[in-house]
Order: structure tokens, then sequence, then C-alpha cells
């Protein structure tokens, strides 16, 4: 009984002492993964600088950040936080740092210059914002020099619109059985090809609405085997331009994680589609696309919003074609800002570098999205 | 009349049908039309229970054997068999007769598909009717049943069908021209209306034209029309395409009053192409 005692009591006092250590002297990474202070304290070289500062970005202290930057003289706490996450609602909005890389440019004895890869977890996934920072030297400490990227203001305005919208009456309840509903819209799958990738199969195609009325689309494919047994269904999900008007058209990307081409007999594709209420506007330009060759191959290029309407969330697809015309991939890239009337954003779709030494030209479209039900 | 001695009754009707009931006096006509009256008669003396039970209903009768049983217009509505039972205290006599649903037509139930669809399209929509009568019975006597589809400028085209066990169908091709057409069909003396909307096809010719416009090119096209001269709808979507110095540009507009105009940068030898879906259009060359 004494002995039972005297073991729980010394278990207690050790735990006290464990805490009050943790306390009093906690280990660095795990501080700075609780959002508590830096991992690295000394910004003693340029990389210690911009991990300091991705470090405060990552623990959203925006006042921190700010006054550690060596020309927050030139814009205000308000304006860095609105070029990092943008001035109006937008994918970032809701998005936290995840992780970030600090890749080193440039560097002399008094500055320095560093790509800061800034990557945000968003509700799509991995959102990457990229910038080539400057260090400056400041005794014995390095401060970065933020490029901020002003949005530009436009002046009041009134925007004309010959507004084009669709708006649908669908069959009622008490209806009698023979009483038609509404045709649902007319689409068609015009390209279809199958990938080996190493990750496993991946469909390509497109998607056309060969009908007069916008569609809210979506495909799925299913594999089948040479005895043509199912192997796996999947659908695009947000690989695709999910409304479409008329006549437009879609590239869609389905992934088969873990199956190899080799077992696949056949492929069964379905397109859904379902009419909808949309809206012809706002229309979007993209402007001076490009394709960038291996090494870091990519599509750029700018989106440049034509309507009077504030798009929240851009979605651009990209479709890589051959000579042949064959469809080579599909990528895409949600632009981390809001889109302001007749304001470029600029865009970049990575390309797979085995596959960008095919790709001949290309086709980008944009899906967007604008929050209070305009679309 | 409980379920439980309905489907007895049934059971026991469509197991003992009718080898004694001439012998015992039960006259039921062979058939009946749905809704109409008629009577049956019974032979005996004394009291019984009439039960007349068929797809959905039941009538009970208490009677004097000897009398005849009136069944009252619109008693018996369903068609199909029914099963007659007279019973009393020490014995039971069933027989069976048929009910027929009315010659007349009262109702149809027309599906017409699709409701919406391209001009000229061989045999694109099709009529199906299911013919009923007053009481909502199947028709299953042979029916003509006609069809009528009229386009927006007046021309009717005419199918006729007969009905095959209660359904008669057509297909007819659409007209060249856009417009709600109106699909009708009539089977003795009864209609019924639906409303088929022909929309214009892919567009035909696509020619765009440019005019400079301070640092942009103004593109508009012609207004774009099918093959059959209809005007495609606006917000079909026509996607332009720049090529200039290894780059592109692209714009995906709507049509808006039938034509697409749009701006974009002028680039001294960009090369200019419109398409709309499959369709190609013309290509520019701009060199101002």
């Amino acid at each position: 009984m004494n002995k039972g005692i005297l073991l729980a009591s010394t278990l207690a006092l050790a735990t006290v002492l464990l805490i009050a250590a943790g306390t009093l002297w906690p280990v660095p990474s795990a501080l700075a993964y609780a959002g508590g202070r830096h991992l690295i304290h000394s910004p003693a070289t340029p990389e210690a600088a911009a991990a300091n500062f991705g470090d405060e970005i990552r623990g959203q202290e925006w006042g921190t950040a700010y006054d550690s930057l060596a020309n927050k003289a030139e814009f205000s706490e308000a304006e860095f936080q609105h070029d990092l996450l943008g001035s109006y609602p937008n994918i970032r909005t809701y998005a936290k740092l995840d992780r970030f890389e600090i890749l080193p440019l440039h560097a002399s004895a008094n500055d320095a210059l560093i790509r800061l890869k800034l990557h945000w977890a968003t509700v799509v996934g991995d959102s990457v914002s990229t910038r080539d920072v400057r260090l400056v030297r400041n005794g014995e400490e390095w401060r970065l020099e933020w490029p901020l990227t002003k949005e530009p203001m436009l002046p009041p305005q009134v925007i004309p619109v010959n507004y084009l919208r669709w708006d649908v009456i669908y069959r009622g309840a008490g209806d009698d059985w023979g009483v038609q509903d509404v045709e649902a819209p007319h689409v068609r799958i015009v390209d279809m090809h199958p990938v080996d990738r190493a990750e496993g199969v991946v469909i390509l195609g497109e998607l056309l609405n060969e009908d007069v009325v916008p569609a809210d689309v979506s495909v799925s494919a299913t594999l089948l085997s040479k005895s043509q047994m199912p192997i796996a269904t999947q659908g695009s999900f947000d690989k695709i331009s999910h409304l479409l008007l008329p006549k437009q058209v879609t590239p869609f990307l389905i992934e088969f994680p873990g199956v190899s081409l080799a077992d696949v007999g056949s492929v069964r594709m379905t397109p859904f589609s379902t009419l909808v209420p949309a809206s012809a506007d706002p229309v979007i330009e993209i402007d001076d696309q490009k394709l960038n060759p291996a090494p870091d191959a990519s599509l750029t290029g700018e989106l440049s919003n034509q309507s009077g309407q504030v798009v929240n969330v851009a979605h651009v697809l990209g479709t890589f074609y051959d000579r042949t015309g064959q469809i080579v991939w599909v990528a895409d890239q949600y632009i981390g800002r809001a889109l302001l009337p007749q304001t470029p954003v600029a865009f970049n779709i990575h390309i797979p570098e085995d596959l960008s030494r095919r790709v001949s030209s290309e086709r980008a479209v944009v899906a967007t999205y604008s929050f209070g039900g305009a679309q | 009349m409980s379920d439980g001695l309905v489907k007895l009754l049934i059971c026991v009707s469509l197991t003992a049908i009718p080898a004694t009931a001439q012998e015992r006096g039960l006259n039921v006509p062979a058939t009946v039309v749905a809704g109409s009256e008629f009577s049956i008669r019974t032979a005996g003396s004394g009291k019984a229970i009439l039960y007349v039970v068929g797809p959905g209903q039941a009538v009970k009768r208490l009677t004097q054997l000897g009398d005849t049983v009136t069944i009252t217009q619109g008693t018996i509505c369903n068609a199909g068999r029914y099963a007659v039972v007279l019973t009393s205290q020490n014995w039971t006599q069933t027989d069976a007769f048929d009910v027929t649903p009315a010659a007349q037509p009262a109702s149809l139930s027309f599906l017409a598909r699709p409701s919406r669809l391209p001009v000229n399209q061989h045999d694109g929509i099709t009529g199906a009717v299911y013919v009923y009568d007053a009481y909502r019975n199947l028709i299953t006597v042979p029916t003509a049943v006609s069809f009528e589809l009229t386009d927006p400028t007046g021309a009717v085209q005419t199918r006729t069908a007969m009905t095959r066990q209660g359904a008669a169908w057509i297909a007819i091709d659409s007209t060249a021209r856009q417009g709600s057409d109106k699909f009708v069909a009539r089977a003795g003396g009864v209609s019924s209306a639906r409303v088929v909307r022909q929309v214009p096809g892919d567009p035909c010719s696509l020619v765009m034209t440019a005019e400079r416009s301070a640092q942009h090119i103004e593109l508009e096209t012609q207004p774009v029309r099918d093959c059959s001269g209809n005007a495609v709808p606006d917000g079909t979507i026509v996607t332009f395409t720049e090529t200039y110095k290894g780059m592109q540009s692209t714009v995906d507009v709507p049509l808006k009053r039938g034509v697409a105009k749009v701006e974009m940068p002028a680039e001294l030898g960009a090369t200019i192409s419109v398409a709309s879906g499959v369709v190609m259009g013309n290509q520019l060359r701009w060199e101002r």
C-alpha cells in the first residue's frame, strides 16, 4: 500500500517537472508547429530570414511578418495582407499556408535574391504562389523587401451588360406522367484517349455541349478488363469545366491510380448533363498563352475579365495536343486571387516534363465562380 | 369486408368457377362494359349474400334468392376479371365475368419526345399515345389515333396509327424551321397537345470580320445561322483564337443579338481564327 502511494507520488512529481521543463525550455520544432515563436530565431542569413518570414505567414502572424520587412514603409499592413490573400473573397480566403520552399537565386555580402514558393492548403488542394524576393543586410540581420503587387483601382464606372441568362421551369409534382419535362442538354464526348502513367491509368478527353441550352456536366469512366469485367469506376471531379454553355467544349481528366493500361480491355464512358439556370457572363479572355519548353515546362498566360463583375474563383484548364491533334495531357490551375474587371492575372500550368516534348499545341478554357449566385 | 375474406372469395371463385353455377341458378353476363348498369339473376328461395369481387373493387348485396340484383351505373368501373359469389348459410355458388373498357376514348396519355431537338432530324420526334375510357381503363381494342405536328409557319404533318394493346406510336421528322411546334394527338374526339421546340442546328457558315480599334482588333462575326437559315440562338459560344509570335490568345464569347463580338490584341502578323463547337469558321491574318 505504502509502495503504491510512493510510486503515484513519484509519477505525479515527474509529470509536473516535465511540464515545467517543457514550458520553460520548449523544443523549437514543437513550438513552431504549435503556432508559437519561430523555429529559427536569428535572421543571420538570407535563408534564415526567409524561413522566419515563411513561419510567420504560416502562423498567420501578419503584423510580425509585416514588421520584419525592410520596405514596409512603402505599403500598409492591410495592403501586405491583401497582396497575400487578395482583397476580394477567393480560393485563398479560407486557406492557410501549409509549407514553403526557399530557393536561393543570388547572394552577395549585402543583398540576396531568393525564390519563395508558398504552398497554400485550399479546398481544392495545394495552391502555389511563387515570388522572387530581394533581401538586404541590415547590420547582423537580413530583411526581406517584399515585392508587393498592388491591385489596380478601377475608376468608378458603369459597364452596361446585355444580360443573357437562362432560367428553367421544371415539370410540377402534380403533372400527369405523360407530360413532358425539360429535355436534358445533349452533350457528346468528342475525344477520348487513355494514357498509361507511372501513377496509373489516366483518361483524357473533351466534351461538347451540342445543345442550345446550358448544361451542368460531368463524365465518369469505367475500366473493363479483357474479360469485360469492371475494374474500377471514377469521375472527372474538378478536372473539368462543369458549366458548359451552348457549343462550348471542356477537357476532362479521369485518374485511376494503381491500374495498368495493360490490364484494361476497354473503357466505358458515361457523360452526364443536367439543364441548369446559367448566365453567359462573365467573358474571360485568355491572353498571351505560351508553351514553355522543359525543364519546368508550362503553359503561361494572362486572364482578363472583360465583364464588370468580380470573379471570385477562376479555374484554368489546359488541353495539350501533339502534332496529329491527339490529346496528350490535361492540366489545370486555380487562380489564387479574384479576377477584377479588366485586370489581367497571370497563370502558370505545369506540364509533366516527359510529355512536354510531345506537346505541339494547346487550348485553354476558364471556368468561373462568383460568390452570391451570379452564375 | 375484410381483406382476408376478399382474398378467400377470390381464391374460391378462381378455383371453383363455375361447374355448378347454372344448376344453382346464378345467371351472370359474360361481359360488362365498365361503368355500365347490369343485372345478376338468382334462383331458389331464401336469403343470401352476393359478392362481386374484381381488381380493386368489391360489392356486397343482401338478396332474396330468385330476385335480380342490379348493379347500378358507375358501380363497377375497373376493367378486368370479376368473381361473383352467392353464399347462404349452407352453400356457395360462384361465377365470373369480364368487365371491358368502354370503346369511347375519354382521355389520352401522350408522350412526346424529345421536348427539344435540332431542325431537320429524320424521325427525330416520337409520339406515343395510351387511350383510356372515362374510368381510366386502357382501351385495348384497336382505336385510330391521329398525330398532327404543326410548325411555326402553319405547315402540318399528319400521321395516323392504330392502337395495339392500347398504345399507338409514330416517329416524325423535325421540320426545317426553328420555333415551337404544336404536336397534337387525337382519338375519338379527344385530343392532347404537346409543344416540341425545334432549335437551330450547328452553325453552317461562320464568318468574322476585323477592324482596328485603338490598340486592339475588333472582331465581329456576321449573323450566325445554321444550314437551314435559322439564326443560331444567343448564348451560343463562339471561340476566337489569335496566334502571334509563338503565343496565343483565346476568348469564348456568347452570341448576343445574333453576333459574337470581341476585342483582341492587335499583333502584326497575327493569325485569327473563329470556331463554334466543332465547326470552324474563316481565318484572318492581321497585316495592318
